[in-house]
């Protein structure tokens, strides 16, 4: 039995150096921060939606990155639970998105402030 | 209604428990101090005999038809049942008094028989209140605190209930004509549902054989006469004067009510038959001129007492109800405040005359303060010029007469003013009441001429007319002559209390005059009249629908030579049947009842100054009830120089007679048309127009209590409003004016949140940054955290031999 795990973890790749993490991390950040800065700045419906499943995104590299990292799997299943909500979300949120363009003819965002104190 | 009066007397009922349990050494002492003085404890109102269980029909019957009203009025009954219901309860209960008094005092009373063995029974209904609170050795032992429904009944209550059934039969016989304007309305109903409460409430008053009874009849007259007065209550001031009469008296109630827990206090019990004998004690060194050894919470009980008295029976200072009281209808203001309810007072001070004798101030009270009123409203009354007024305060000034009569130690003649009065007033406000009735209103002595010489108006001047010359105290024929001669005898032969006695000799001339002033102004003289403006307000339930002066104006200003013209389309309304019928009676009555109040000579030449006070029946009557105890000291003075019964009647025979000739001359003599005489010529400075305006009494009242109690009321509310709700507010502010400020931030606008989220997230991800980095370390981010280290070791051994 022992043999089985140690052939399965032979072929296992060596864990991930420091600096290759550090890459992956600057990648992350770098698309949370693009999602972030468009999602602030644009006011298309379906834009910030994009913008949202962007800082997503790269949340999931950032914790694929860890999971090679440590060489375990904690991150890797995470990350597939995230993609499956994360599609289940998109579906309603375009769906969302829908519902308000009917409400205002419009995609803007900014048209939303009802809830202006 | 019966209800309504039950909680005050549950509140008293807790008030006098809780003082009394907080003062129960002090009861047990006094029992202990009571019983040592008095190791032969008197017979002093004992109970001597029994009465049978139909007794109770004197109070209850008129509240079965109390009851019976309030159907009519639930049912909607627009006929005079209620009146009829009323009479016949009322006439029910006057005749089981009847039987009740000739019980009691055993057929010997009538005419002056002398027989001094009346008996004193007590007949109860039910347990009312009876309970323990002290730590009783066994729950069978006696209560500590017993009031029960049950009713004391000796001659001096049968005195009283005797004119109350029976004038109030008459008074409810004679509203039923008097009333019959608001026979349409549901007033008729409420007007005999109150009627018949009052006199439930009074013979709980007079009957009651305990203080606290006493008090919840105390308190249910006070209710009556607050809904009576009350009675148009759409006009404001009836309302106004409702609850002035109700104020004032509260005032009074409020030293009833504190003589009462004090009496329990001091003497452990409030009931009559046991607080008496108790008294009993305390009289013996009162009469043995021991006063000091008299403990002085037994001396105050009877000045608390007196405030009560003064109250109800508006004595100075509390008098200035009574006259406001004549909002009322007129049959309530004969029944409540002129016989029955206003003599309550006089009722407590004689049933309490054995406690007022231990006292070295209540008597001299009592006495002052009636003189005073005496004099005082009867000068106010002679400047008045609405009848009914003058009758009020004629009323103030005779229960005056009667609270001196019984301050100068002559109970017989304080209580046979009581009893001639009630049918001379009742009388009085009767005729009064017709001639308002058949003129729409008017009350003015200035538009009222010649009342004696329309058709169909003689019973009532004839009623008018021997209620003045009582009133007047007309010599010999009269009763109030014999009962107020009394009183002035009495004050005259009081050795320190003479000038009393000057006093009421003064305000009999003035009563004189006041009286025969009215008669011959409005009854004599030249025909004419000016109809009052009832016939306008009719329409707002005012009541006396006569339907006969729809095009009556009352004329305001002219004087007599236009009175023709104001008057052309009104036809007086002669009063009738009903009204003759009771007029007539009392006027006969007050005749009759001249033999019970005086001796005619049997017992006068005793050369005593009480001498006769054995000799006839109202000093029977008094004289073996708890009132009958001998006085202190017995030395009497003399008045010019004769006996002060003799001499009294005397002076007061020419003061009446010159108070009536005084009349003559001004009022009738020097009178051409109703509105001018020549007393209107006299002009007495300020003097006339300050007895005009009740010298001022009630703008001083308002001056003196109700201006600071505004201001002081201003004051407490500015405080309210500044402080109290200040604070609560700005509790209130606070929060508010925090979400303003902070509100701002709320844009609405999703971009702007989702900026501020991720600053948010910043500012935490730069704090724990700043949190975690040792202060010397610097940046490091490149070294391979600690953690990383071990979890490689796991790893390591996790998949030995793969690595090194």
């Amino acid at each position: 039995m022992l043999d089985t795990l140690t052939l399965a973890q032979a072929s296992a790749p060596a864990p991930m150096q420091t600096g290759t993490l550090h890459h992956y991390l600057v990648v992350s950040a770098l698309l949370f921060v693009i999602g972030l800065i468009g999602f602030v700045s644009r006011r298309n419906l379906i834009i910030m939606f994009l913008c949202t499943e962007l800082m997503f995104q790269a949340a999931g590299i950032a914790l694929i990155a860890f999971s090679r990292f440590w060489l375990n799997h904690t991150g890797e299943t995470f990350v597939i639970f995230v993609l499956t909500i994360a599609a289940a979300e998109a579906a309603l949120a375009l769906a969302l998105v829908v519902l308000l363009f009917r409400r205002k003819e419009s995609l803007d965002g900014a048209k939303w402030s009802e809830m202006r104190g | 209604m019966v209800g309504a009066t039950l909680p005050i007397s549950i509140v008293e009922l807790l008030l006098s428990g809780a003082i009394a349990q907080s003062g129960h050494d002090a009861a047990g002492h006094a029992a202990a101090a009571a019983s040592h003085a008095a190791p032969a404890a008197g017979s002093l109102g004992a109970v001597t005999g029994t009465l049978p269980q139909w007794t109770l029909l004197i109070p209850f019957l008129p509240l079965l038809g109390c009851v019976l009203c309030g159907v009519c009025a639930v049912l909607k009954i627009r006929n005079k049942l209620p009146a009829l219901i009323t009479v016949a309860c009322l006439a029910g209960a006057f005749a089981a008094t009847v039987g009740a008094y000739m019980q009691t005092v055993g057929g010997s009373g009538g005419g002056g028989g002398g027989g001094h063995h009346a008996q004193a029974a007590v007949v109860k209904a039910w347990d009312w209140i009876s309970f323990h609170w002290r730590d009783n050795p066994s729950p069978s032992a006696a209560p500590d605190f017993v009031a029960n429904f049950s009713f004391y009944v000796d001659s001096l209550t049968c005195l009283w209930m005797l004119f109350v059934t029976g004038l109030a039969t008459l008074i409810g016989l004679y509203a039923s004509e008097y009333m019959a304007g608001d026979l349409k309305t549901a007033g008729y109903a409420r007007f005999y549902a109150a009627f018949c409460l009052f006199v439930f409430s009074m013979a709980c008053l007079v009957m009651g054989d305990n203080l606290l009874l006493l008090y919840l009849g105390w308190e249910g007259v006070g209710l009556c006469s607050y809904l009576l007065i009350g009675y148009f209550y759409k006009k404001p001031s009836a309302v106004a004067a409702a609850k002035k009469a109700f104020i004032m008296n509260r005032i009074g109630d409020f030293g009833l009510s504190m003589g009462l827990m004090l009496t329990y206090v001091q003497f452990g019990t409030v009931e009559y038959a046991k607080l008496f004998p108790m008294v009993q004690g305390y009289l013996d060194l009162a009469q043995h001129g021991k006063m000091s050894e008299i403990p002085w919470m037994v001396q105050v009980i009877p000045v608390l007492f007196t405030l009560g008295a003064f109250g109800k029976s508006a004595q100075l200072p509390l008098y200035v109800w009574l006259p406001d009281a004549m909002e009322g209808p007129t049959p309530v203001s004969a029944l409540i405040h002129a016989a029955t309810m206003v003599t309550a007072g006089v009722y407590l001070v004689a049933r309490f005359f054995p406690l007022y004798l231990c006292s070295e101030w209540a008597l001299p009270i009592v006495a002052w303060g009636g003189a005073l009123t005496a004099l005082l409203a009867a000068t106010i009354g002679m400047a008045q010029f609405d009848i009914k007024r003058i009758m009020a305060y004629s009323t103030v000034s005779q229960l005056g007469f009667m609270f001196a009569g019984l301050g100068v130690l002559g109970a017989v003649g304080g209580a046979s003013h009581v009893f001639t009065h009630a049918f001379f007033k009742a009388m009085l406000f009767l005729s009064c009441g017709a001639v308002m009735h058949g003129f729409a209103g008017q009350l003015d002595l200035r538009k009222l001429s010649g009342v004696a010489w329309m058709p169909g108006w003689k019973i009532v001047t004839l009623a008018m007319f021997v209620g003045c010359l009582n009133l007047a105290g007309f010599p010999f024929i009269t009763a109030g002559f014999w009962s107020k001669d009394m009183i002035i005898g009495d004050a005259m032969g009081n050795h320190g209390l003479q000038a009393i006695g000057w006093i009421l000799l003064f305000t009999a001339g003035l009563t004189a005059y006041y009286t025969f002033r009215v008669f011959f102004r409005v009854f004599a003289g030249p025909v004419e009249y000016h109809p009052g403006d009832e016939v306008h307000a009719h329409a707002d339930d005012h009541g006396h629908d006569h339907g006969h002066g729809e095009h009556a104006k009352g004329d305001e200003t002219h004087d007599g030579s236009e009175s023709r013209h104001a008057s052309e389309h009104f036809h007086p309304h002669a009063p009738g049947w009903a009204i003759n019928i009771v007029l007539l009676t009392l006027a006969i009555a007050s005749f009759l009842i001249i033999p019970l109040v005086h001796p005619f000579g049997k017992a006068e030449n005793t050369g005593d100054g009480h001498g006769h006070a054995a000799a006839f029946w109202s000093a029977t009557m008094v004289g073996s009830s708890t009132a009958g105890v001998e006085p202190p000291h017995a030395e009497h003075a003399k008045f010019l120089g004769m006996t002060a019964h003799e001499g009294a009647m005397y002076a007061s025979i020419a003061v009446g007679l010159l108070g009536i000739a005084v009349a003559f001359v001004l009022h009738y003599v020097g009178r051409r048309t109703a509105a001018v005489s020549k007393a209107d010529a006299i002009r007495l400075g300020g003097v006339q127009t300050a007895a005009q305006h009740k010298w001022y009494v009630d703008e001083l009242y308002h001056f003196l209590i109700v201006m600071p109690l505004r201001v002081l009321s201003h004051i407490f509310h500015a405080f309210d409003k500044l402080i109290v709700d200040g604070l609560v507010n700005l509790l209130g502010w606070m929060p508010r004016g925090a979400g303003h400020t902070v509100r701002r931030t709320q844009s609405g606008v999703m971009h702007d949140y989702a900026l501020r989220m991720a600053g948010g997230v910043a500012l935490i991800v730069l704090a724990i940054w700043f949190l975690n980095t040792p202060a010397g370390d610097g940046d490091d981010g490149d070294a391979q955290p600690p953690p990383a280290a071990h979890a490689s070791v796991e790893r390591a051994e996790g998949v030995e031999g793969v690595r090194p």
